[in-house]
């Protein structure tokens, strides 16, 4: 279709905006937000006509490749120590997509504009194509790499597992509570607005430098959509921002979401793209480059801080608290540290880091072999079963942390963490802004303001908890992370696939047995908690007792 | 001469060999039989390629959620409640899992916890086809009409039947437009499975497309048709007697309060025989012909065929399942009357209103009572596929 005609196309189609004569659609999904209904303009400006016949050459292109790259044997050029992370990865991801799909129409009803119904539906059968072409991507990797083990039981995984849990508030997040807060602010202003560069395009230029060229050709195809999605959030931000009453939920609602992208987006990408790469040149970016560049000049100054003239009050001690935790603090680095420690417990194998690793991290982030390189010493020394335990149960001068009941990435920050009795419960929290969004912004009343539909935080949270007790060896089997002899580990903290060098249930069943750091924090008394927190306080960095810190 | 310069080594990645391609090593789980999705039953002998992108996306606690939804509504509820209809699959009563501490993940030991998993679309849509598809009736739609101009094809309409296409073929667009967005996209978020879901997006982007189709075939004709107001559509569906009992059927159908099963089945299986087909097929279709028209009914019969052959499908296979079930039979087919007892009058009081649209045109259609009892035949055939009866409320 020629522009001029597309034009008068899109001016045709919204003859289609809908007024109710007679009946008014049933609202399913509430919001505390307040919109005045204005005309508005269609942000997207798609037409159906168009839109089927352009996705569908993408995805001509997209499958193109696929055949091309198993054609081209891909795979004899792939990093391993990448793509065991897509096990992690692509777990999570489809349901974040097909969540953003459902979301949808809980902005149909919270925004009362028929105008801008006609973008989100499309964003809807966007997001459907993103969680089903990324489910197929996977399957082509269960298909072609050496070791589908974790690819070929992905969901099982994924909904049995921690990290998956921690990726899952990528989801619930968009489609729970309430609508605004979580379709719009959460998933459209801060996720898709800001935290997809980095899924989309930081991720995908690695995965390139390590022999795959299958996953930024299907992402990069997602990026592509994406745009339109950034359109829609802005059209609702600006309408939400036009009524007063609404500044105090949208100031609440952009704190909350911000902190818990940083917490979840960057633990797991960062992660990925710093932990997960055989690419250590030098002039490569490393994640706190790409965060600087993405998140921090192209989303907070050139997005967010325009937003300002317009009454939105930014978080700015929280965006520039996350660059602290990203820069001086080694948040990715905790993280990854983490993952590893508990190796494990997951479903794909941690590659150690060699001495180009170690040369790498020292040359981005000075100062990262003093704290981190002596752990990851260890770890290499501990990756093949040789009498003794995983890495967990040894000592090696790492505390076992708490998990944030929160965001539920472990308090890695160890000085950053803080307790609270909330619901009746002793809960720790990575951090004070982790602390303000249970305790605070998820519940029916804020700051004195009655708000019916705020969403809540439940489920176990803390994962330890439903294996206090447990013997590791029967955790591992009851979450189904053991191979088809019955006894080999998914996992494995190295990637050398001889079965004589990989651990077994076997090697499990000596370990002491799990412990829920918060069922203990519960038993505690009132004084030995407070000596525990004063404790916990002093740890670090990279997981260091309190007395071993200098 | 040309001068070479010395230029500095692009940083680039350099390929490495690494082998890790299928079958390089043998280890546990390096096997053919490891390769594949292992986590859910496939309905069929033969997993599907539908089955693997789809299946499971949505989680389910009854299945593998160790540590619950995590976040909920204000009320409590939380993910995808079974609650959200008052339809019933086998296993729903069954208590959800308990954990806690010390519990252990509990993960299902027989695929699938309850009888709504069961359901695959027999279209089997996903993201590959369902661009496939629409691109392909776009493609089509936009050839027959180009055709058409090119052909001076609309010089033989007869003044009548102009009026007819303006009002009444363009105030359709608006009752697809709503059920799309409102009924098929507005219950994406309920559905118990991912299957269901994912059909309902697929069902929504047909009804959006082809009412777009119809608006954009409405703006074509107004600049081939000398004196074709483009607007009359609007002003049809806003007041002309003969659509403001659909319009309220439509409108009714969106105000359904909570319960996705009896929207998709009011829309579906009522509305769209003893509306949709009465209108599209046995009015439109029928009486283009007689008044010169060739080509509204390849527009119209576009979204037929997508109701027709797709829709419908998809929802005959989700619901029949319903009627037979192994706990909830009698529970669902009462339901189900309930359902037909509701909407079929309705329906009907709406058709009615809308038979002095079979005496506009020059060229008669058949006559308005044979046209209803082909809609209401067909009607009682989609309800024998659902293991219903005709409710006595049809021979109004
Ligand atoms: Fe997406
Ligand atoms: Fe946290």
């Amino acid at each position: 279709m020629s522009r001029q005609s597309l034009a008068k196309a899109h001016q045709k189609i919204q003859e289609l905006s809908w007024e109710p004569q007679y009946h008014e659609p049933y609202m399913k999904y509430g919001t505390d937000y307040t919109f005045r209904k204005a005309a508005k303009k269609d942000p997207l400006k798609q037409v159906l006509r168009s839109y089927f016949p352009m996705q569908e050459e993408k995805d001509n292109r997209v499958y193109g490749a696929s055949d091309g790259a198993i054609r081209g044997n891909m795979f004899r050029q792939v990093q391993e120590r990448w793509l065991e992370w897509q096990k992690l990865f692509l777990s999570i991801i489809p349901l974040p997509e097909i969540s953003a799909a459902r979301s949808m129409p809980m902005l149909f009803q919270a925004v009362p504009n028929p105008e801008l119904h006609n973008g989100q539906a499309i964003q809807m059968i966007d997001e459907v194509r993103h969680s089903t072409i990324q489910q197929n991507l996977k399957r082509l990797y269960m298909n072609n790499y050496i070791d589908p083990a974790g690819f070929n039981n992905t969901l099982r995984n994924f909904h049995s597992d921690y990290c998956g849990t921690i990726g899952r508030q990528f989801a619930e997040g968009f489609i729970t509570g309430d609508a605004i807060t979580a379709a719009s602010i959460y998933l459209t202003i801060v996720a898709e607005t800001a935290f997809t560069n980095t899924l989309f395009v930081a991720m995908p230029a690695e995965a390139a430098a390590n022999g795959d060229y299958l996953l930024p050709t299907v992402f990069h195809s997602v990026q592509s959509d994406e745009s339109r999605h950034i359109s829609n959030g802005y059209a609702t931000l600006l309408m939400a921002l036009s009524d007063e009453d609404n500044r105090q939920l949208l100031e609440r609602d952009l704190r909350y979401a911000w902190w818990n992208n940083h917490r979840v987006v960057d633990a797991a990408i960062g992660t990925f793209i710093e932990y997960g790469t055989k690419d250590r040149r030098k002039d490569r970016e490393s994640y706190a480059e790409m965060w600087r560049r993405w998140i921090y000049d192209d989303y907070y100054r050139a997005y967010l801080l325009p937003l300002e003239k317009y009454g939105l009050v930014i978080p700015h001690d929280l965006v520039e608290e996350s660059w602290n935790q990203i820069w001086n603090k080694g948040y990715v680095h905790e993280v990854a540290q983490f993952f590893a420690t508990g190796w494990l417990a997951n479903y794909w194998r941690i590659d150690g880091m060699t001495d180009e690793d170690f040369e790498w991290f020292e040359y981005k982030y000075p100062g990262w072999y003093d704290k981190y390189g002596k752990w990851w010493e260890n770890y290499n020394r501990l990756a093949k079963p040789n009498g003794h335990h995983p890495i967990v149960a040894e000592d090696v001068d790492y505390v076992y942390p708490h998990r944030c009941w929160t965001c539920m990435v472990p308090c890695l920050v160890r000085e950053d963490m803080v307790v609270d009795k909330v619901d009746g419960q002793w809960r720790t929290y990575c951090h004070e802004a982790c602390r303000w969004t249970d305790a605070e912004a998820f519940r029916p009343t804020y700051q004195g303001r009655e708000t019916p539909n705020m969403g809540k935080l439940v489920g176990h949270r803390e994962w330890e908890t439903l294996y206090h007790g447990w013997n590791w060896a029967d955790v591992v089997s009851d979450m189904g992370f053991v191979r088809d002899d019955g006894k080999t580990m998914t996992a494995q903290p190295h990637l050398d696939l001889d079965p004589k060098k990989m651990w077994t249930l076997d090697h499990l069943r000596r370990m002491p047995h799990v412990a829920s750091p918060n069922v203990i924090l519960n038993e505690m008394s009132d004084a030995d908690r407070e000596a525990f927190v004063a404790d916990y306080n002093r740890q670090g960095p990279a997981g260091r007792p309190a007395d071993a810190t200098s | 001469m040309t001068s070479t310069e010395e230029r500095p080594e692009r940083s680039v990645p350099k390929p490495v060999f690494t082998d890790a391609e299928a079958g390089a090593k043998e280890f546990p789980d390096s096997g053919p039989g490891a390769r594949r999705y292992n986590y859910f039953k496939p309905a069929k002998r033969k997993q599907t390629h539908y089955e693997d992108v789809t299946v499971e996306v949505q989680p389910d606690p009854r299945h593998y959620l160790t540590q619950g939804w995590i976040y909920g509504f204000a009320d409590g509820s939380r993910g995808y409640p079974l609650t959200w209809t008052k339809l019933k699959a086998w296993g729903v009563d069954d208590p959800e899992p308990e954990r806690g501490p010390g519990s252990g993940g509990k993960p299902i030991e027989n695929w699938p916890a309850h009888g709504w998993h069961e359901f695959r679309d027999p279209n089997e849509e996903w993201e590959l086809t369902m661009y496939r598809n629409n691109a392909n009736v776009v493609r089509q739609v936009t050839q027959n009409v180009e055709n058409a101009r090119n052909a001076k094809a609309f010089e033989q309409w007869t003044q009548n039947w102009v009026r007819f296409v303006e009002r009444n073929v363009g105030a359709w667009m608006h009752i697809e437009h709503v059920l799309g967005l409102y009924v098929f996209a507005g219950c994406n978020r309920s559905g118990p499975t991912n299957m269901h879901n994912t059909a309902m997006v697929v069902n929504s982007e047909h009804k959006i497309r082809f009412a777009q189709d119809l608006a954009l075939y409405n703006l074509t004709l107004s600049e081939e048709i000398e004196g074709f107001d483009g607007s009359a559509h609007t002003a049809a569906w806003n007041s002309d007697a003969e659509w403001q009992g659909v319009r309220k059927v439509v409108e009714e159908i969106t105000a359904i309060e909570d319960d996705w099963g009896e929207m998709i089945f009011a829309t579906n299986i009522v509305f769209e025989p003893l509306l949709g087909e009465l209108f599209r097929s046995n009015l439109v279709m029928q009486s283009a012909a007689g008044n010169g028209d060739y080509v509204t009914p390849t527009v119209m019969g576009a979204g037929e065929y997508d109701f027709a052959q797709r829709d419908l499908r998809w929802t005959v296979a989700a619901f029949a399942p319903l009627t037979q079930d192994r706990e909830f039979a009698d529970h669902n087919k009462q339901l189900f009357d309930s359902w037909t007892a509701k909407w079929v009058p309705k329906c009907l009081e709406a058709a009615r209103t809308m038979q002095p649209l079979w005496s506009q045109p020059d060229a008669k259609p058949p006559r308005f009572e044979d046209s209803l009892d082909r809609a209401k035949s067909r009607f009682a055939g989609i309800l024998s596929d659902l293991g219903l009866e005709p409710p006595k409320e049809l021979n109004q």
